[in-house]
């Protein structure tokens, strides 16, 4: 048998607290799409960092070509032929596509377009697309700058291919492209790794699963094997795998399986009465790095779900905050039952049951020195009950916190603990316990659970829907197409600052959202 | 008012504009270096007043002016070192360590210069004038533009030098993306602390040449906090710039010529106090913010020290 491309061997790794990777052994062979299937925190990211350079193991070894080697740098790996394209795009977006190609070459040496561009055609072929390589990175979409960062990634050396949640910031179309791409790869003969939590694109793109879970290898499918089974079982085997025995955690797996078994569950929402929210025309200034409105319109009636979709930096920011008072609007009104909230600032619209749940959950959301009573008082400093005079009651707000830390199921030490101690999910519910009281009557949530496990994911879906059927008009601006078609009622596409449209959820309705996320008209 | 037409005027007020911007150009190119790359580099001030001390000490002891300009410039890199050492390579605040670097920089070459020269000025000779041939044979412009110090020649020929630096190589590659992704140049193989370094220590050699023009050049001597804000006024002049090496050179010229007013308007008699003059170019600096700062375009990682695997 051939020796693989690429290995790890025994690789150990540990963070203060955790072991990242435990003892992981792995193959990876030319021609062939090795999927690495895990939940957060099972050791993805960790194992890749130690193959680009970034991280060193605490022991084990890697093998290049059979040959033990150590990986010190980004650019050792690099150099062995291992590229990796990284979740976040690392392109610089004021150069052009062939300068950021370019990069990292050696200073001395004369900048010289004619060797790049002759790489750069090739390179082109093998993939398959069309780029202009003097385009400014900045000005391409993100699949395209994704096409670019392949480019990069093989651009000194075409051994192995590491692809690190690739598809999570792409449209469906995006997605189909880049599929094409890894396969035409793969036949190139390129070893190809791909990361992904998403079993329908393991299922989909890879020869060879491995399961990392919390650090280790914990079960493999080899081609083979994979071969002869089919989704079902492929699916089913994975998800034992992930999660040992199916019958404990059917809900974790049914979330994972994503649109496979999607559980939208049809909820009846009475648009007969006068809407609860109106957005008509909204507008912005432009601001560096984030793109502005130009003209969204919607209602929102109580009890409603209103999912708004689209890629990443199409004014979704924007829109959340000029909802919740942060950022004053160019042109445009906001009508909350009818009455005009555009010039009310935080304070006023929160007295009128505006709430606002944060993407950036500390910084914006929290402030992490703070306790956690501190922080599920943010909003009312200086005001009675918590304020009298403009003294804290600590008493009164230690009793506050102690009641939702209660209600909320909230994991802290104690309620004086500061809120950046805690874990993601756990800082997740301070934030939802400090907006969603009794007074609450408009809900905005910016990505309420992204970078939060399963489990987590799954109690803010809960608690989202729960405050859905009370009667919370809500909206819910994710990136994570397959999280707003299992909770919304309705979805809108933000595109380029417009709502380019709202389609009911449904049969079909993936496809409509797709189209409109690339601007195209409703269909 | 017919005296602001003379020949005399004009000539000392343009010759006193190379002689004031020239320190601002050179700071100004030096800063824009560190801005490229993503550093925020406030101590420049501290920087130029260490090069003018170092250059002012060289050039007197030796007697050689040119020997003065590399004792400036290195001056200069020694105080950067020390920026590279707190703000690069362990991600201190850069605007502290600046500020502190600056006030540092003027207590010390205080300090220096008084052991030295206890509360004596000394004086350096006359810097010896390099006439262009021809040009310096035009009227007004020749005498105030074209009879300089060599080193007002390399200055001006930096600025060309340094476009093509930008846009033409691997080096400018390296300072942009250090700037607006350090992430990708990382990714790229390519150190982002060594590129901040090799450009925050360019920045202290380029602004160490300035102060010691200032000393040895502009003023003759070396008196304690002699940079009076030069320093920052190129922190202006760069941020105004764009990433344009011309557009440092047109605001160093700007600022020259409100500089020189100061002594022009004096040969010229007329009467306006001295501090409202010397108050013109700080003015100056505000009115040209005021118009222009809204459109300055600074690199998003500008100030923020890169930290492997953060974003």
């Amino acid at each position: 048998m051939a020796v693989p491309v690429a290995a790890v061997r025994n690789v150990t790794k540990r963070f203060p607290g955790v072991v990242a990777n435990d003892g992981v052994s792995l193959e990876f062979n030319a021609g062939e799409i090795h999927v690495l299937l895990g939940e957060n925190g099972a050791g993805k990211s960790t194992l890749i960092g130690i193959l680009a350079g970034m991280q060193q193991p605490d022991e084990g070894e890697i093998l290049i070509g059979g040959r033990p080697v150590r990986i010190t740098s980004p650019r050792a790996s690099l150099e062995l032929g291992i590229g990796t394209v990284f979740q976040h795009v690392l392109l610089v977006p004021s150069l052009t596509v062939i300068e950021n190609l370019m990069l990292g070459g050696p200073w001395w040496r004369n900048l010289l377009r004619g060797p790049a561009l002759a790489r750069f055609r090739e390179l082109s072929q093998l993939l398959g697309v069309e780029i202009d390589p003097d385009a400014q990175v900045g000005r391409l979409s993100l699949g395209e700058q994704q096409q670019v960062e392949i480019m990069r990634a093989l651009w000194r050396g075409e051994k192995v291919l590491i692809l690190d949640e690739p598809t999570s910031m792409l449209t469906p179309q995006g997605v189909k492209d880049l599929g094409a791409v890894m396969k035409r790869l793969r036949d190139k003969g390129v070893a190809l790794i791909l990361i992904t939590h998403k079993l329908v694109e393991a299922y989909e793109l890879g020869d060879r699963i491995s399961v990392l879970r919390l650090g280790r290898l914990v079960g493999a499918l080899p081609p083979e094997r994979k071969r002869a089974m089919s989704e079902q079982e492929v699916t089913d085997a994975v998800i034992e795998m992930m999660f040992g025995t199916v019958a404990q955690h059917e809900r974790d797996a049914e979330i994972l399986v994503g649109r496979g078994r999607r559980t939208h569950r049809a909820r009846h929402v009475d648009r007969a009465g006068p809407p609860r929210l109106q957005a008509r025309g909204l507008a912005t200034q432009a601001t560096r790095g984030a793109c502005p409105l130009r003209g969204v319109d919607f209602d929102l009636w109580p009890g409603e779900v209103l999912g708004i979709a689209g890629v990443d930096g199409n004014g979704q920011k924007h829109l959340a905050e000029m909802l919740a008072g942060q950022r004053a609007a160019a042109s445009g009104t906001i009508l909350l039952d009818g009455r005009d909230i555009t010039a009310d600032a935080v304070p006023e619209r929160r007295r009128r049951g505006v709430r606002y749940v944060t993407d950036e959950r500390l910084g914006e959301g929290t402030v992490g020195a703070f306790s956690v009573a501190t922080n599920l008082v943010l909003k009312e400093i200086g005001a009675p009950p918590f304020f009298r005079r403009g003294v804290s009651d600590w008493d009164h707000i230690h009793d506050h916190a102690r009641a939702l830390i209660k209600r909320n199921d909230i994991r802290t030490p104690s309620e004086k603990t500061p809120v950046a101690k805690l874990s993601g999910g756990n800082i997740q519910k301070v934030l939802l316990a400090r907006e969603l009281n009794a007074e609450a009557g408009v809900v905005i949530f910016n990505k309420p659970t992204y970078g939060l496990d399963l489990q987590n994911t799954r109690l803010a879906h809960e608690r989202i829907l729960a405050g859905a059927d009370q009667g919370l008009a809500t909206i819910v601006i994710s990136t994570d197409l397959d999280e707003l078609l299992e909770i919304s009622d309705r979805i809108g596409v933000m595109f380029q600052g417009h709502l380019a449209g709202i389609v009911e959820n449904g049969p079909d309705v993936e496809r409509k959202v797709g189209l409109l996320m690339t601007g195209a008209k409703a269909a | 008012m017919d005296s602001l037409l003379t020949e005399a005027f004009l000539t000392s007020l343009l010759f006193g504009a190379v002689t004031a911007g020239v320190p601002l150009l050179l700071a100004g190119l030096g800063e824009q270096v560190s801005e490229k790359a993503g550093v925020l580099n406030i101590g420049i001030e501290g920087m130029m007043l260490f090069g003018a001390y170092a250059g002012f000490v060289a050039a007197y002891c030796s007697g050689s002016f040119a020997l003065g300009f590399v004792a400036g410039g290195i001056g200069g890199a020694l105080v950067a070192a020390l920026v590279v050492l707190l703000c690069i390579r362990y991600g201190l605040n850069q605007i502290v360590i600046g500020i502190a670097v600056t006030l540092g920089m003027e207590g010390l070459t205080a300090l220096l210069h008084y052991f030295q020269f206890s509360r004596t000025y000394p004086r350096l000779d006359l810097a010896p004038a390099w006439a262009l041939p021809l040009l310096s044979d035009i009227p007004v412009l020749g005498r105030a533009l074209f009879t300089h110090n060599p080193i007002v020649y390399l200055a001006v020929l930096l600025v060309i030098a340094l476009g093509w630096l930008f846009r033409a190589t691997y080096i400018g590659l390296n300072l942009e993306a250090a700037g607006n992704k350090p992430a990708a140049l990382d990714a790229a193989g390519v150190s982002v602390v060594k590129t901040r370094a090799f450009a925050v220590l360019a920045t202290g050699f380029l602004s160490g040449i300035g102060g010691a023009y200032m000393a040895n050049i502009g003023a003759g001597l070396f008196v304690p906090f002699m940079t009076g804000g030069a320093g920052f006024i190129g922190i202006v002049l760069a941020m105004l710039a764009r990433g344009r090496p011309v557009w440092v050179l047109l605001g160093a010229a700007l600022f020259g010529i409100s500089l020189a007013m100061t002594t022009a308007l004096q040969v010229a008699g007329i009467n306006i106090p001295t501090d409202v003059v010397q108050m013109l170019p700080f003015a100056m600096v505000m009115l040209v913010l005021v118009i222009f700062a809204r459109h300055s375009v600074l690199p998003p990682a500008l100030g923020l020290p890169y930290v492997r695997g953060e974003r």
